[in-house]
């Protein structure tokens, strides 16, 4: 093996690595390099961020290593140094002790922020718009308690609003994930986790389940529509109008194994998810803020009172939070 | 009553796919081959007597070598159909269900089967001689840990043709792999076969502690210990406070899928998440019990090859040791999208990143050996140089993933996927082949042909980067892990297609490899020296393949890099030998308890999964039996007589 050859693979594969990067940067189907609302953007930012400091440090490692292996092959007339017993240098090594620390400590306070950043909703200005989401064998239910409708393995979103999901399960184990809008969190029976995600443009983003739960999950997936303000109202209008009401026994069809169509529904019965929630989290202490929670407003609910139970939506939410992880 | 027969077989057996039919019919004929083989050739006393009884460590290492090589490649099949079916969009090729088994195994063997055995069989082929000694401090209980470990293995590969396949996921996460979801034997097998073997790597970490602790050549302190033999230490130590966990968590997942407990379940209180923290409680530290050894092996082979002493030694020590402390204080960031609060998650990230610290120091201080030495480019040395690129970009992509926020966009994705197998087949594969290639001659007398390794190792390297490099792009293409199928419409077809290519060459280089093994056995090149590198550590002062003895007396350690400060004052003519003295070697008895004992493990774990409780008794009263012949058992040990050792000093080319 002569060193150029050597030579050649590593470029080869600083060449794989450069071109996968610069690949990703276009392409409308590198959904996580293009972001499309504030909270994607967060993870976007830290995805670059992190990229680069990795960067700084083994793109020169890289060609240390290329140069390294280069010059000291062990070939007949290589003029450069040979010292058999040099093993140890503190000052060097003190070096590459250090600045590991100081990449991560720089790393780790951009992680920090973000995760705490990434709690809250991503626009303090709007209030947040709250989705229920159940993960089913092997299907997505939506339930709006604001607009009281709900809607199967399909997710109408209004553009420039945080939503505040509340995510749970009634089947294994899932995954929520938007990648256009920002990154996942687990769908989990008993529990009731929480995402803030905001579209900024209108348009149709795929979503997907990212967690194994079984023979047909790679058939759940679901479509995010985001659309202006009023086009959404007009949406959920048009559903109440529409489509049929949600019936306990349409739910319990629902829950069995199997893929199912999209579906819209005009009404559900009502504390549907709290119930979902509730069903599976024995010994979890959740029941207080359960009850506490707001009961669907429906249509009836004008603009005023639909902030205010949001306000107290939120405080609830935060506890139930601490209670659904104790355990 | 023939009714119930078909009734009973068409249940027990797998049946229906061509595929497993086609792999029946060439179990069937291995086995009836090998049987042959044996009858006609008189071989079955040998093979008792040499092989299945045996409790030296260097023939524990060979068949802990040649069953992870076989684990390699039904886990390298199971690659192989992963990637066919998902070379092109809506292919038919694999049924949702098949992929899912498929995807379970191949995780499950490569982790536990492929790479565990492969280190416990490093660790058995070298560490005794590294260290100067006669074999492993307990060689009885070594015998069973391995015995142990291949029932497990083989139980766990039963279910490919009887009763089905585990198919939830490596890691079996519940609810999935309770009974509601997951009903029928295949998480039995799972949970059997990993346990058994589970019990055999818990006594290898026990083993090797002592043996490293209590059986080093005089003079051979700490500090001046081989850093293979530090790592090994070091991957114990995770070993005996990790491999607890699983046994405790498998168990009680048994629990909740036989006796109706509702530890793990989604209704009577049950909680799935508690199976996931202690899962990976174990599973983090698992992939760092599995790496360390493999940077132990880089150490070794880095000094060799660059003819230098390995730079900064107390910073590799400080490095593994730090590693094996902190690797139990990440398990959660396997799960950050679990939806708790941002101080949790906040710890875990940042305990992540520490491990890079320890980690790139390493890095540094390979490169440093090689700055300012003679690197000779010879098979273990390759691996060891394509390992470094490879790790750092595995190891930046890793500390990428630690960045919490940025995790829920990657969590699952083939990313993450492209990710791992980047450390494991860069960090453990790259490394383990290193070892076997630097070893090798060690234990069979002879080199691995070096062209035909040559090609295997440039078919393993560009396709790895061909199949691994694509899978990045389709995280960030939302591309998640186990989907068994995708549509034209989101653009994934190209670079799931470039993947494929690049897993066959890998594919084709473990061919080679095979080759390159059948090969070298009759036209190897003999190595008649015992230090067929110019090495530096003890095992190379003895001949080569070493007496099953090892030493023919106790070597006394004066510095680190032992045999190569002899070779220098041999070299300088300040060399004084001692006076040789030989002495009677005292050596453990082979024994059939430990595959007769792993025998009713496996009858226990087979009864289990199918819930034939009878069966499972008669496995635990053997299993009792057989500790308690061996309690009482005296005479295990012998003397081998100076005649003895001289003879067989002589017939290696050694006079004494």
């Amino acid at each position: 093996m002569s060193g150029g050859k050597m030579l050649r693979q590593i470029h080869f594969w600083i060449l794989a690595v450069v071109t996968t990067v610069l690949l990703s940067g276009c392409g409308s189907e590198y959904l996580v390099l293009n972001p499309k609302g504030p909270v994607a953007e967060t993870q976007y930012n830290l995805i670059i961020i992190s990229t680069i400091l990795c960067a700084v440090i083994i793109v020169p490692v890289l060609a240390l290593t290329a140069f390294i292996v280069f010059r000291y092959r062990d070939k007949p007339g290589n003029k450069a140094a040979y010292k058999p017993e040099w093993a140890h240098n503190t000052a060097l090594e003190a070096i590459w002790w250090g600045i590991p620390v100081v990449i991560i400590a720089i790393l780790g306070y951009f992680t920090v922020r973000d995760t705490y950043v990434l709690k809250e909703s991503p626009n303090k200005e709007v209030a947040p718009m709250t989705i229920q989401v159940t993960a089913l064998d092997w299907k997505w239910m939506f339930t709006y308690p604001e607009q009281n409708i709900a809607t199967v393995n399909h997710l109408e979103i209004p553009v420039g609003v945080p939503v505040h999901f509340q995510i749970s399960a009634e089947a294994p184990m899932n995954s929520f994930w938007v990648p256009s809008l920002g990154g996942q969190v687990y769908a989990m029976a008993g529990m009731a986790t929480e995402l803030y995600l905001q579209a900024d443009e209108p348009g149709e983003y795929a979503g997907f389940s990212s967690n194994f739960s079984g023979e047909k999950f790679a058939h759940m997936q679901f479509k995010v529509v985001a659309k202006p303000k009023e086009e959404f109202d007009q949406w959920v209008k048009q559903v109440k109008g529409t489509s049929p009401a949600m019936t306990k026994e349409d739910y319990n069809e629902l829950k069995k194994q199997g893929l199912s169509e999209t579906k819209l529904y005009s009404a559900f019965p009502e504390g549907l998810f709290e119930e979902i929630v509730e069903r599976y989290s024995h010994g979890h202490d959740m029941e207080h803020v359960m009850q506490k929670q707001p009961a669907p407003t429906g249509d009836k609910a004008n603009e005023t009172s639909q902030e205010t139970q949001q306000s107290t939506d939120m405080s609830n939410m935060h506890g139930m939070d601490h209670s659904s992880m104790k355990h | 009553m023939w009714e119930d027969i078909k009734e009973f077989a068409s249940t027990f057996f797998v049946t229906g796919d061509p595929l497993i039919y086609g792999a029946d019919v060439s179990i069937v004929l291995t086995i009836l081959a090998i049987v042959f083989v044996l009858t006609k050739y008189k071989k079955w006393g040998w093979l008792w007597r040499e092989w299945l009884t045996t409790v030296d460590h260097k023939r524990i290492g060979i068949m802990y070598l040649i069953s992870s090589l076989l684990m390699l490649f039904r886990g390298g099949v199971d690659a192989l159909l992963m990637r066919l079916q998902l070379a092109f969009p809506n292919l038919e090729f694999l049924h949702a269900d098949h992929y899912n088994a498929i995807f379970t195994t191949h995780g499950t063997i490569m982790i536990l089967f492929m790479a565990m055995p492969m280190m416990f069989g490093l660790f058995n082929m070298v560490v005794p001689l590294q260290i100067g000694a006669r074999d492993v401090a307990f060689p009885f209980l070594n015998a069973l840990s391995f015995w142990l470990f291949f029932l497990g293995a083989m139980l766990f590969n039963l279910s490919f043709v009887i009763g089905g396949s585990p198919d939830a996921g490596w890691l079996s996460y519940p609810p999935l792999s309770q009974n509601d979801f997951s009903p029928g034997p295949g998480q039995n097998f799972w949970i059997w076969g990993i346990q058994i073997s589970g019990i055999g790597s818990l006594a290898t970490g026990i083993n090797f502690i002592v043996t490293i602790l209590k059986m080093r050549a005089p003079g051979m302190t700490l500090s001046k210990m081989p850093l293979f033999s530090w790592s090994v230490l070091s991957s114990s130590i995770m070993i005996i406070f990790a491999f607890p966990i699983l046994t405790v968590t498998i168990a009680l997942l048994f629990l909740d899928r036989f006796a109706g407990a509702h530890f793990f379940t989604m209704d009577g209180g049950g909680n799935p998440m508690m199976y996931l923290n202690l899962i990976w409680m174990w599973g983090h530290p698992e992939v760092y019990i599995v790496v360390v050894p493999a940077f132990g092996i880089f150490s070794e082979v880095v000094a060799t090859f660059s003819r230098k002493r390995i730079f900064g030694y107390k910073s590799m020590v400080w490095a593994m040791m730090v590693i094996a402390i902190a690797s139990f204080f990440t398990w959660a960031h396997h799960f950050f999208t679990m939806g708790t609060s941002a101080s949790v998650i906040a710890f875990f990230a940042i305990s992540t990143m520490v491990i890079a610290i320890p980690t790139g120091v390493k890095v540094f201080n390979w490169l440093f050996t090689m700055f300012r030495g003679r690197i000779s480019f010879k098979q273990p040395m390759l691996w060891t140089i394509a390992f470094i690129p490879c790790f750092l970009v595995g190891g930046a992509t890793g500390v990428m993933l630690a960045v919490a926020p940025a995790d829920y966009q990657y969590h699952n994705s083939y990313f993450l996927i492209a990710h791992f197998h980047q450390v494991l087949i860069g960090g453990v594969v790259f490394g383990y082949l290193a070892g076997i290639y630097y070893w090798w001659p060690k234990l069979f007398g002879f080199k691995l042909d070096e062209k035909l390794g040559r090609w295997g190792f440039w078919f393993w390297n560009i396709g790895f980067y061909i199949c691994f490099m694509p899978q990045y792009a389709l995280g960030f293409m939302g591309m998640t892990r186990r989907y068994y199928t995708y549509g034209w419409d989101r653009g994934w077809e190209d670079l799931n297609l470039v993947s494929t290519v690049g897993a066959f060459m890998m594919g084709i280089g473990f061919i080679f490899q095979v080759w390159q093994i059948t090969y070298s056995i009759k036209h190897g090149e003999r190595d008649t020296t015992g230090d067929p590198w110019d090495a530096r550590t003890l095992e190379w002062s003895i001949p080569s393949p070493a007496p099953f003895y090892n030493f023919a007396t106790v070597p006394q350690v004066k510095e680190a890099d032992d045999w190569w400060a002899t070779k220098q004052a041999k070299a300088n003519g300040t060399y004084k030998p001692e006076p040789v003295h030989l002495e009677p070697i005292h050596m453990p008895k082979n024994s059939g308890i430990p595959i007769v004992m792993s025998t009713f493990w496996f009858l226990i774990g087979f009864g289990l999964t199918f819930g034939w409780v009878w069966m499972a008794v008669i496995g635990f009263i053997g299993v009792a039996v057989c500790m308690w012949v061996r309690s009482f058992q005296y005479d295990t040990d012998y003397y081998v007589p100076v005649d003895e050792v001289r003879r067989t000093e002589a017939s290696l080319g050694r006079v004494l």
